[in-house]
């Protein structure tokens, strides 16, 4: 997204803010009635994975003990994910470890590349994220249950909770897991749909204004300016609110209301 | 009433549901400030989780921001 060149285009065209996330096919592929094109989403999620693996091969390649820039980045984002699993999945986390880097990274790069004018942000699509929220609740579940077989079910059930109330916290309790990766995945593709389409708004506001007052436009443009800063924060805090809430459901699952 | 003047009137409704959201962000914030005010050491301990409730209950905005731009756009 970003895009303050295109963006200036659809001010002028009259186009929907939300014409940054369409989605078209780069390489036409069908299976039958499937359709499997190559579109520009696809695109650039190997773009992410490579930089990715481009970042940790390249930094680590000398793995020298005083780390030079590349390695320094490599090794940081891995202690941080490092700490955030030992935090919050507490102990048997460890196993997970490889999963909530891999998709801490992913959804951290994904979001830091929409930022680059030009370039589409996949996260912006509910179909993205829903997939990885899925993938890490039916993960959670099926460890949960091959762990604790059917004592996975005092998970619904709060500790030190009056006989009488289990018919009401119970539904309640189940509800609130079940609806977990719908809000893992909305709350990610919300905040990177709604900052994104902002920007277009807000840089089109500059883009009209500075067509009559070249001086008031610049208020607009500051203003753009900062919600850059603001969304390169919160592309930052989305990951890692995805990775953290992973770990704590993972936790839930390890080790259901014992700590 | 038209059609389009309704939608502009939905989405406007639907936007008020950031309110909330302003409001918690102010609690959360207020909240960190203050606790750091009174015992300074624990401070850098809990940005992490303020910056996280901060996230959460941004999201909660989010949603009804979001009702909003689909009103309009769709």
């Amino acid at each position: 997204m970003g895009l303050f060149i295109s963006t200036a285009h659809a001010a002028e065209a009259g186009e929907s803010p939300l014409h940054q996330f369409e989605i078209h096919s780069l390489i036409d592929i069908s299976a039958g009635s499937t359709n499997l094109s190559f579109t520009n989403s696809s695109l650039w999620m190997v773009v992410v994975t490579l930089a990715i693996i481009l970042l940790l091969a390249v930094g680590m390649r000398r793995g020298s003990m005083v780390p030079g820039r590349l390695q320094s980045i490599a090794e940081l984002s891995y202690e941080f994910v490092a700490n955030m699993v030992r935090d919050n999945a507490g102990d048997g986390g460890k196993p997970y470890f490889p999963f909530i880097f891999t998709l801490f990274m992913f959804i951290l790069f994904a979001n830091m590349q929409g930022l680059i004018p030009k370039t589409f942000t996949f996260t912006s699509h509910i179909i993205v994220t829903f997939a990885m929220a899925a993938v890490v609740f039916i993960g959670v579940t099926v460890i949960g249950i091959v762990k604790h077989r059917l004592r996975f079910l005092t998970l619904f059930v709060p500790a030190g909770l009056p006989i009488f109330l289990v018919p009401l916290l119970v539904p309640i309790e189940l509800i609130s897991y079940i609806i977990r990766p719908i809000t893992l995945s909305v709350r990610l593709f919300a905040n990177m749909m709604a900052g994104h389409t902002l920007l277009v708004v807000l840089s089109g506001f500059a883009v009209s204004l500075s067509g009559f007052f070249v001086l008031p436009a610049l208020a607009p443009l500051a203003v753009t300016a900062a919600m850059y800063g603001l969304e390169t924060i919160v592309a930052f805090l989305q990951a890692y609110v995805f990775a953290v809430l992973t770990c704590l459901y993972l936790h839930d699952a390890l080790h259901l209301h014992d700590h | 009433m038209e059609v389009e003047a309704a939608k502009m009137i939905g989405a406007g409704l639907a936007a008020i549901g950031l309110a909330g959201a302003g409001v918690g962000i102010g609690i959360i914030f207020g909240n960190y400030v203050s606790a750091g005010i009174r015992n300074p050491s624990a401070a850098p301990k809990m940005f992490g989780n303020a910056l996280l409730g901060f996230a959460l209950t941004e999201a909660t905005g989010l949603f009804s921001l979001l009702i909003a731009l689909i009103i309009l756009f769709s």
